[in-house]
Order: C-alpha cells, then sequence, then structure tokens
C-alpha cells in the first residue's frame, strides 16, 4: 500500500508543474500567440526563485516563516516569469515576428543564461543551486506531532508536499472561472478565435494578447518552481523538457482548463510509472529487456500523437493562433 | 534600351546578408555587455576568448571546420524546411536517428564509412516523415510533431542501444556501458578519412573530409531549390500552400517529401559527428544540442543554401571560443550571444525595413545635394 501511496503522491506532485504551464499555454494560445518558450519561462522562473530562497535561507527569514518565504519563492517565480514573457510578447505582437522562433530563441536563452549566472556567481563548474529542506509541508507546518515509521495517510499527504500544490489548485479554479466566467475571459478568447471581430467591436487586440503572454509566463514562472521542488536534487538550469510536455498536455487537454488537469495527470502518472518501473509488480516485465524505463518514457507522447490523429480534425485550437494581428489586414 | 542594373538598396540577397550581420553584430555587443556585468576585469579577455581562438591555431581552426560539418547539415535541414513553409524543429530527433543508423552500420554490421552515411541519410529520413505525413494527411502541426518525435526518438534509441550488447564499449574492452563502443576499436573503416586534411591542418585530431561532403550537399541542394522544377514546387508549396495546389501542385506531396529530405539532412549530420571518431554516442538524458543549433544556422543564412555554409562556420566559430572562455565565463555565454541573434532574426523583416530605409534616406539626401 505504501508503494500506492508513494505513486500516488509522486503523481501530484509532478502533474503541478504540467497543469500550472500548460495551463499558462493555454490562455497565451487562446489569446493568439503560440507560446513555445513555455520552457524557457519555467527555467527563469525557477532560476530566480531559487536564489531568493536560498537568500532568504541565509538571512533567517526562511527557517523563521518557511511558507511565507516559500509564498514569496513563487510570487517570484511568477513575476519572473512573466517580465521574461514580455520579450516573447513584444516580438510576436509588436513586431509581429515569427512566433516559433521568437519561442525558440528564448529557449535557447533561458538555460544559457542560468547556467552563466550560476557560475558567475556561485564559481566555476557549480551550476546547481540547492533548495532549502523548510521549503517542504511537513507535519510541524500544522502543529501535528511527527509519528514513528510510513503509513499509507501519512506518505499520501505529506511525503511530497510543496506550497505548490495547493496554490495550483486555487490557479486551476481561478484560470477557469476568469477565462469562461468573466468579460475579460470572453475577449481574450475572441482575439484568438477572429481578432478583426474582435477589433471591429472595440476590443484593443494588442492588449488582450499582451495579457495572454504575460499570464503564461506567471503560470510558467510558478510551474518551472514546482518543477523544481518536485525534481528534488536541486536547480540544475533545466526543467527536463517538462515545458514541452506541457504543451503536449495542452493540446491533449483541449485547450480546456478541466481537461488539461485531466491529462497533466495522465502525463505525471506515466513519468512516475517510468521511473518507478523497475519496482513495481503490477507492470509487465519484459525478461531480458535493459533499460525498460525508456519505453514508459515514451508512451505519453506516443498516445498524444494517437490522440492528435484522432481529433485533429474536430480540434479546439484556437483559429488566430500564430497569426500575428495587422489592423490593416481583412 | 540598356538593361539597367538594379539599385543596391533593393538588392534582396545583399539587404538579407547586411540584416544578418547586423543581427550578429548587436548580439555580440549584447554578450559583451554581459560579460561586463559578471565580471568586469575578465570581459576583454573573455570576448577576445570568444573572438580569437578559433584562428589562434591551426588545431582550433581544425575543430572549427569538425564542428561546423553537423551544424551545416542541421542548419540545411532546417532551411530546407522553411522553403516549404515547414518549421523543422524536430531536426534533434532526426540527428539522433541518423546517429543511431549510421553506428549501427560501423559496430554491429562492420560496413565502410560511405555506407554509414548512407544509413545516416536514411535514418534522418525515415525520422522526418512522421512530421510530414501527419501534416499532410491529418494536418497536424509539424512543430508538435517534431517536438513529440524529438522525444520519442531519443529514448527509443537509449532503449535499442542499451538492448544491442555489440554496440556498447563494454563489448569492445572498454568498461563503460552508457555509450557506444570507440569506432578505432570496434572498426577503424567506418571512421571517416582525413583525406590529407590533417597534414594541412598540422595535424590536427579534429579534421577530416567531412566538411567538403558538407560543401558539396549544401551546393546540391541550392541546385535543387533554384534550378530544378521540383525545388519551384516546393517553393511555390511554402509561399503559399492553395495557390499552389489551385496551379496543378501535389502540396501533400511536397510536404511529405520536403521533410523527407530535411530528415535525411540532419540524420546525414548525425552521422558525420559520430563517425568522425572524437566521440562517442553516450546515452542521453535529453535532446541533443546540435539539432537545435541548426535552427539560428538556417536563419541566420535566410535559408538560403549556401549562406547556411557561412553561417554554420559562424556558429562554430564562437562556440570553439566560448569553450575557451573558461574559467571566468561558462561556455554557455555563446549560447546566449546565439539566442539574442535568433531573437534579431525573428523579426527579420523589421531588420531589413530599417537597413533598406538607410539606404533609402542616404540616397534622398545626396538627390538633395545635387
Amino acid at each position: 500500500m505504501i508503494v500506492f501511496a508513494n505513486i500516488i503522491s509522486l503523481t501530484v506532485l509532478f502533474a503541478v508543474p504540467l497543469l500550472l504551464v500548460a495551463l499558462g499555454g493555454m490562455f497565451s494560445e487562446h489569446s493568439g500567440v503560440i507560446n513555445i518558450a513555455l520552457e524557457g519561462m519555467m527555467i527563469i522562473g525557477a532560476l530566480f526563485a531559487c536564489f531568493s530562497l536560498q537568500a532568504f535561507d541565509k538571512s533567517g527569514f526562511g527557517p523563521a516563516h518557511p511558507q511565507l518565504a516559500m509564498f514569496c519563492g513563487i510570487l517570484i517565480a511568477g513575476a519572473c516569469g512573466m517580465i521574461f514573457s514580455l520579450f516573447l510578447a513584444f516580438a510576436a505582437i509588436n513586431l509581429k515576428a515569427d512566433q516559433t522562433i521568437g519561442g525558440t530563441a528564448l529557449n535557447q536563452f533561458a538555460p544559457a543564461f542560468a547556467i552563466v549566472l550560476t557560475w558567475a556567481i556561485q564559481g566555476q563548474g557549480l551550476t546547481t543551486i540547492q533548495v532549502p529542506s523548510w521549503a517542504r509541508i511537513t507535519r510541524e507546518t500544522f502543529g501535528l506531532a511527527p509519528i514513528e515509521g510510513q503509513t499509507f495517510w501519512n506518505t499520501l499527504i505529506f511525503k511530497y508536499f510543496y506550497l505548490t500544490t495547493p496554490i495550483a489548485v486555487v490557479l486551476l479554479i481561478v484560470s477557469y472561472v476568469v477565462l469562461y466566467k468573466t468579460r475579460f475571459g470572453l475577449r481574450l478568447r475572441a482575439c484568438g478565435e477572429h481578432p478583426q471581430a474582435a477589433d471591429s467591436v472595440g476590443i484593443n487586440v494588442y492588449k488582450m494578447r499582451y495579457s495572454g503572454v504575460l499570464i503564461s509566463g506567471f503560470l510558467g514562472g510558478i510551474g518551472g518552481l514546482a518543477y523544481t521542488v518536485a525534481a528534488g536534487s536541486g536547480f540544475n538550469s533545466d526543467v527536463g523538457g517538462y515545458g514541452f510536455l506541457a504543451l503536449a498536455v495542452m493540446i491533449f487537454g483541449n485547450w480546456k482548463p478541466l481537461p488539461i488537469l485531466g491529462s497533466a495527470i495522465f502525463f505525471a502518472l506515466f513519468k512516475v510509472i517510468a521511473a518507478y518501473s523497475g519496482s513495481l509488480a503490477f507492470l509487465p516485465k519484459f525478461e531480458g529487456v535493459k533499460d525498460i524505463s525508456n519505453l514508459y518514457q515514451m508512451l505519453p507522447y506516443i498516445v498524444t500523437m494517437i490522440v492528435l490523429v484522432f481529433t485533429s480534425k474536430k480540434s479546439k485550437a484556437p483559429k488566430a493562433e500564430g497569426v500575428p494581428y495587422d489592423k490593416g489586414s481583412r | 534600351m540598356k538593361k539597367s542594373r538594379k539599385p543596391l538598396s533593393q538588392n534582396a540577397a545583399l539587404i538579407g546578408v547586411l540584416a544578418s550581420l547586423l543581427s550578429i553584430v548587436i548580439g555580440l555587443l549584447l554578450g559583451y555587455l554581459l560579460l561586463v556585468i559578471l565580471n568586469p576585469g575578465a570581459s576583454a579577455k573573455g570576448m577576445a576568448a570568444m573572438l580569437g581562438t578559433g584562428i589562434a591555431s591551426l588545431d582550433k581552426f581544425g575543430k572549427v571546420l569538425y564542428q561546423a560539418a553537423p551544424l551545416m547539415m542541421c542548419g540545411l535541414s532546417v532551411g530546407f524546411a522553411f522553403k516549404t513553409g515547414l518549421f523543422n524543429i524536430g531536426a534533434p530527433g532526426q540527428y539522433t536517428m541518423g546517429t543511431f543508423f549510421a553506428l549501427v552500420c560501423a559496430i554491429q554490421f562492420q560496413l565502410p564509412w560511405y555506407l554509414c552515411l548512407l544509413a545516416a541519410m536514411i535514418g534522418g529520413a525515415v525520422w522526418g516523415i512522421f512530421p510530414g505525413l501527419f501534416k499532410a494527411l491529418f494536418n497536424v502541426n509539424e512543430v508538435i510533431t517534431s517536438i513529440m518525435f524529438n522525444w520519442i526518438g531519443m529514448y527509443l534509441v537509449n532503449l535499442l542501444i542499451a538492448n544491442m550488447p555489440t554496440m556498447l564499449a563494454s563489448a569492445w574492452g572498454a568498461s563503460n556501458s552508457d555509450r557506444t563502443a570507440a569506432l578505432s576499436s570496434a572498426n577503424p573503416g567506418a571512421i571517416i578519412p582525413k583525406g590529407g586534411l590533417d597534414k594541412l591542418f598540422g595535424n590536427s585530431s579534429w579534421i577530416n573530409i567531412s566538411v567538403l561532403i558538407t560543401i558539396v550537399v549544401a551546393i546540391v541542394i541550392w541546385v535543387v531549390l533554384q534550378k530544378t522544377t521540383f525545388g519551384y514546387e516546393l517553393k511555390a508549396c511554402g509561399l503559399n500552400k492553395d495557390a499552389s495546389q489551385y496551379a496543378g501542385i501535389n502540396a501533400k506531396r511536397n510536404i511529405i517529401l520536403s521533410m523527407v529530405i530535411a530528415g535525411a539532412l540532419s540524420g546525414l549530420g548525425g552521422g558525420i559527428y559520430y563517425l568522425a571518431g572524437t566521440v562517442q554516442y553516450v546515452i542521453e538524458k535529453s535532446v541533443l544540442a546540435m539539432g537545435f543549433n541548426g535552427i539560428p544556422v538556417a536563419l541566420l543564412a535566410n535559408s538560403n543554401p549556401i549562406g547556411v555554409i557561412f553561417s554554420a562556420l559562424f556558429i562554430s566559430y564562437i562556440q570553439v571560443g566560448g569553450a575557451a572562455m573558461q574559467p571566468e565565463y561558462s561556455p554557455e555565454t555563446t549560447d546566449i550571444v546565439i539566442a539574442v541573434i535568433i531573437y534579431l532574426a525573428a523579426f527579420a523583416l523589421l531588420m531589413r525595413g530599417v537597413i533598406s530605409k538607410a539606404f533609402a534616406n542616404r540616397k534622398q539626401k545626396e538627390a538633395a545635394k545635387k
């Protein structure tokens, strides 16, 4: 049973970054901008958040108020992701540049910048930023007495519990409400479907698209921190391709918040199974095959491709995504 | 009537080159600024290392050429797909597949190098077919398919190599089983010959004839695109799919063929790099960067196959220089410069606009003087 508690809590842990980043991608694409730079935004968010957490740790603020410090870290991650996303917004909206190429540039920039900066600050070759251990939520956080040994519920809830998880749930609900129940959400979606029509009724398409990209930067940055705490070995200037995986999650979730939650859990489950494939009794064993975890790593991508084939005809992708909006064109 | 020459300011090729040079200059300036911010004392030395190492010695120049060859192939691959209106971000996957096919032929089947290179092309082409097929038949965006197949390709190659005992270094007298066998012990006949170039480059261990092979391939691709009906059809599809279909061009067939050829080019790049005999394929955890570096190469060259030769040489040159910036700066500083260059290339139209405006202003002033 402990194994299942482990798998479930790990799945939730890894679903959180996928969920946040895919939601970010969703906002950007609903506004009409393809955000392929999610990976880069995650890296930048995680980079500055981890540096701040380290600073909080040294100044004593972190150990004294662990969850408040973590909350500040999350805000910093979001803010830095947002600032970084301005580069995409500027190129894609003001300069009408090719969005995929601009995004590729940001993806190339972010990991290099992270390595160069950590190298310059921490010294040659020291490119890992450790996440302080107080960042995790434990029984003590709630004033509960520690218990001996492993129990099912304790493993399920407290083994991998970070503040990013409840915040992700809140952000999911907020995203749903904003996208479907507010005037802003309707206008945002209109700009991704038919910007000319939106403009004709007085909606400022540029402003809407900026909002979409900035929201995606905010969520992407937080997702980067969520990935780093999930990965558990500190920040290493990369986020393991989760930004690209989140794109798949978003497509698999048909650009809608709740299906995105489902597909994030699905992808995370496969990632966890791949990591644990050696020790899970119920998985097929494939006698004599080495490194079978690679097969499980591959599966979510293959499933996405199969799903794309069947759904591409009735895809809910925003119609005008990837097309720079030009007031003069009809 | 005398045929009048086009004025300089309307020469598209020249403006393209100037736009690329302007991007490079801005990229390098921002890179220098970053060095000054990070470590003012060493910035001049760092910049000198980045810009000077490539020609500091014949050995280093040999290394520039050696690294430029696979970059050129990936750049040609991305550029070729661009001409057909496709963004081939799948070059890393095709590159990995080409590497795998080449190494299997070299180590498992003990074939000579030219057959291994052929196999590399086939491997890349097989991986390039998928984005093309998905785009043509199911209208799935090739960027998404390519990204998915980059990861699928990497995990598949890892899985296959781990399960082919003869492929691993441990089967050939070395102790490590996380990488493929060194070609010098497994099959020296699969190493791309040096063709006397090593004598020319002061016994450089890097140089071989691969850079010549890639230049020939680049010229062939240029001829195909510029001088054949097939190339014309591909470019027409890229410019306007609907119009070309109306004109009787089979757009679906062209999309698939274009991706297959692009895949073959990336695959050949992988073969060229790993058959040089200097590196072994290590079982990877993340997608190989070489394929991604094909994107700036193609963008900087404005997708022109001949331009790719020069832009690949430039990128390789500053990468060799970047490695020499240690220990004050990490070699990834070069990647930042390259990223800035791609970012600027993303709004190439704007850059070109700025340059032609500058030309126009000068002409107006000259006219006013008269």
